[in-house]
């Protein structure tokens, strides 16, 4: 981040309870350095909103401080904090035109009105509407919207932008482009953006670091690749992308390996994440592509399974199969022309490397 | 398109044009909808469309002149009114041919009652000189016979009204209205102290006003907390709100009699607790006062419920969006809110303004002299001086005003802004 001029955040301890009785964020603590795009991802009810939500000053931290720049800001009314937000319906104000959207927060600033006719000109143009200032937002498509929504939260260089599912209401094509056009503004400016979604693709693309909530706590923080390939947990596991689950029990652990016995005494190697000892039951996380066909006897694990069902899509073939029990057990097999034939009813060996089976804490 | 540009007439399966087929199976869709809506459609015409013109057209109709008095107005029609000089001989038998009429139909006194609006003593003339008709000579001269029945027979004015209202229809009851008149020089104003119309009119239109802006004030914050609360607290309160609605009319202006009055709750109140003096006891009730604080509790859920409706689809978001974007509580208020809620205010605004200017019962009841509206006076006409022309022509114009503020607030608020629900 060389132009970065950002701010930093840092949830200190934070909890939030709207009735006293229930948490709906537990013991938050988290630093967020300057110029980092932040997702906060998870189900909904996990407590990701309400923690944006605390931020931008809309809801009061029940316990805890959260800090902008190292200045507690729980007392601080949401209208002094200069965070520029996008709201998930865009909110943006329908008696007014696009231009007269962009320049309120200058207004409300007293910023002189040349200099707002140029910020605003300018912020479109950083949008490419530069010609849509007289249209009412109900003239411009979703699409449109969303991007005056983006323009107006950085018109007034705020140093902290927040995203709370801004893209939920778009066509899949177009969220995909504008989740490269945020990704590529926030390149540019620098400016630290805390993103909210339940969409895991969001998050991958365009995330630095992604924070996992389920149940009010944060299962995970890392970056999107380490989320996906090392996932600390189950419900990250099976959050984050395709995954197989295989119930068993630790029969054996050697330093970062394990032995496990499944259910119908198939015994496999894993990687010990989230086990502590033997006899611990545990849920063996496989993703389905890094199960192979062509199997070797240098492979960590072998098994035999039956092909219940094939499924073609294009770039690669689904096949689900019935190993050791389990008869969920997906496969995704590349498309690489024909090569091998498989058919329904066949029983086959697979084979995958011990890294990519993670023991994790047991999921009924 | 294609088909048809060829010049071929598109047909269904059995041959039958498309088009007519097409109107055929409309044609039975739109019957079917006529015979739904009929009943209603009957009803309305019936009690509510024909009434209405017809007493939008008593407030010109004047045929009680011509048909009392037929050979008179034909005869009268050649009188110079300007000459200073009363008709010939020929009119006064006129006269008396027709009064012989009326008289035996017992008419003439119906013809003075109506003529005394336009210039009082006329309809004592009538039943005076109605009496003395059999006793007049047959063979005339009538006109010395008249004037020694009443010497008003002489008067030039007498024969002046007579003629102006001759024609079967007149402006007189719209004049009347204005607090105007006809006169030999043409129309002018009434004398300043019989000047009352115009004068109730104002009053009618200030006091919707000042109502109509109390309803706003008092019911703008509740519907806007109404709008803002969780929807089981807003319910229970909603309830509340409509309470009144289902008290009887009578019941709730009675309501504030007892509390408005002189040895009324709230005086009481106010004397007890030494704020006031017995002596000095507020006069809040048979007046204006009165009026107004009884007419604004009235109508004031029709001001809550269109300005709730419409604060319900405003999303929360856009004030907390324009806080974040360095907004304060008021700067967000007045420039995000309340532009979006201006729609609900528009529909209250009409509504509570259109029910009052045409309010009759609590002003009736509460308003003594002082407080009370133009359509109080339109009912005094239609059941106590029978001068239903009079009230036709002040209804009349009742009606014109209020679609005149309608045509206005279209043009200045746009009544497709106008959320009623």
């Amino acid at each position: 981040m060389a132009n970065t001029r950002g701010a930093a955040v840092m949830y200190d301890s934070v909890q939030k309870s709207y009735d006293g009785e229930t948490l709906v964020v537990k013991n938050l603590n988290l630093d967020i350095p300057p110029g980092e795009f932040l997702t906060m991802l998870g189900p909904s009810g996990s407590g990701k909103t309400t923690c944006l939500m605390m931020l931008a000053g809309f809801e009061p931290a029940t316990h805890g401080e959260i800090y902008l720049n190292d200045r507690p800001i729980n007392n601080v009314p949401p209208h002094k904090r200069g965070i520029g937000m996008v709201f998930q319906n865009y909110a943006l104000f329908p008696h007014m035109t696009v231009a007269e959207n962009l320049a309120f927060p200058l207004q409300v600033r007293n910023v002189s009105k040349a200099e707002q006719a140029e910020k605003v000109q300018r912020a479109l143009d950083m949008v490419e509407l530069g010609s849509f200032g007289n249209r009412r937002p109900a003239q411009l498509s979703g699409g449109q919207q969303q991007r005056v929504a983006v323009a107006r939260a950085l018109v007034f260089d705020p140093e902290l932008v927040l995203m709370d599912e801004p893209l939920g209401a778009l066509d899949k094509q177009l969220r995909e482009q504008m989740q490269y056009e945020i990704k590529h503004i926030h390149e540019n400016l620098g400016v630290t953006v805390v993103y909210v979604t339940h969409d895991q693709t969001e998050a991958l693309t365009m995330s630095d670091r992604v924070a996992v909530f389920n149940d009010g706590v944060i299962q995970q923080l890392s970056t999107p690749d380490d989320l996906y390939e090392d996932p600390q947990n189950s419900f990250v596991a099976q959050f984050i992308g395709e995954n197989n689950k295989l119930n068993g029990k630790v029969i054996a652990i050697d330093g970062e390996e394990c032995l496990v016995e499944l259910g119908d005494g198939t015994q496999l190697k894993a990687d010990k994440v989230n086990v502590s000892a033997v006899g611990d039951m545990t849920t063996l996380s496989l993703r389905p592509e890094r199960v192979e066909f062509d199997t070797n006897d240098a492979m960590d694990n072998l098994v035999n399974g039956r092909i219940e069902e094939l499924i073609y899509l294009g770039d690669h073939i689904r096949v689900r199969m019935n190993v050791a029990g389990n008869d969920e057990f997906i496969v995704k097999v590349r498309n690489r022309g024909e090569k091998r034939k498989l058919h329904v009813g066949e029983t086959v060996q697979v084979g995958w490397a011990l890294d990519d089976c993670k023991a994790l804490d047991a999921v009924v | 398109m294609s088909d048809t540009t060829d010049g071929q007439v598109l047909t269904t399966q059995d041959g039958k044009p498309l088009k007519a087929a097409l109107a055929n199976a409309l044609r039975r869709e739109k019957l079917r909808s006529l015979m739904l809506i009929a009943p209603l459609l009957i009803f309305v015409l019936i009690t509510f469309v024909a009434p209405i013109a017809d007493m939008l057209f008593r407030s010109v109709e004047n045929g009680i002149v011509a048909d009392t008095l037929p050979k008179t107005v034909v005869v009268l029609k050649e009188w110079d009114s300007g000459s200073g000089e009363t008709p010939d001989e020929e009119v006064y038998a006129a006269l008396y041919d027709d009064l012989v009429v009326a008289v035996d139909n017992k008419t003439h006194t119906r013809l003075g009652s109506r003529l005394n609006y336009e210039e009082s003593g006329i309809s004592s003339l009538f039943r005076k000189t109605g009496r003395r008709i059999k006793r007049m000579d047959e063979a005339g001269p009538f006109k010395d016979q008249f004037l020694a029945a009443d010497k008003k027979w002489g008067d030039v004015e007498t024969w002046q009204v007579l003629q102006r209202y001759s024609p079967r229809l007149t402006p007189g009851y719209f004049l009347n209205s204005f607090d105007a008149h006809q006169t030999a020089e043409g129309i002018e104003l009434k004398p300043a102290d019989q000047r009352i119309y115009m004068f109730l009119f104002g009053r009618t239109l200030f006091l919707s006003i000042v109502i109509t802006v109390s309803c706003l004030l008092l019911g703008y914050p509740i519907a806007y907390l109404l709008a803002a609360l969780p929807l089981r607290t807003s319910n229970l309160l909603m309830i509340l709100v409509l309470l009144p609605f289902w008290t009887s009319l009578l019941v709730r202006t009675s309501a504030w009699k007892v509390l408005l009055q002189q040895q009324g709750v709230i005086n009481d109140f106010l004397v007890w607790t030494g704020l006031i003096g017995d002596a000095s006891r507020l006069v809040m009730i048979n007046n204006q006062t009165g009026t107004i604080i009884a007419m604004t509790h009235i109508l004031l859920p029709f001001m809550i419920l269109p300005l709730y409706s419409v604060m319900k689809t405003i999303s929360p978001s856009y004030v907390r969006a324009a806080k974040s974007l360095g907004a304060n509580d008021w700067t967000a208020f007045w420039r995000v809110y309340f532009p979006q809620s201006v729609p609900g205010i528009g529909a209250g605004a009409v509504l509570v303004f259109i029910l009052s200017i045409g309010y009759y019962i609590t002003p009736e009841l509460v308003g003594g002299t002082s407080g009370i509206f133009i359509s109080n006076r339109i009912a005094y006409h239609i059941s106590s001086s029978l001068n239903w022309g009079l009230a036709a022509a002040l209804g009349t114009l009742l009606l014109v005003a209020v679609l005149m503020l309608f045509i206005v607030y279209d043009r200045i608020v746009g009544i497709d802004n106008v959320k009623l629900g």
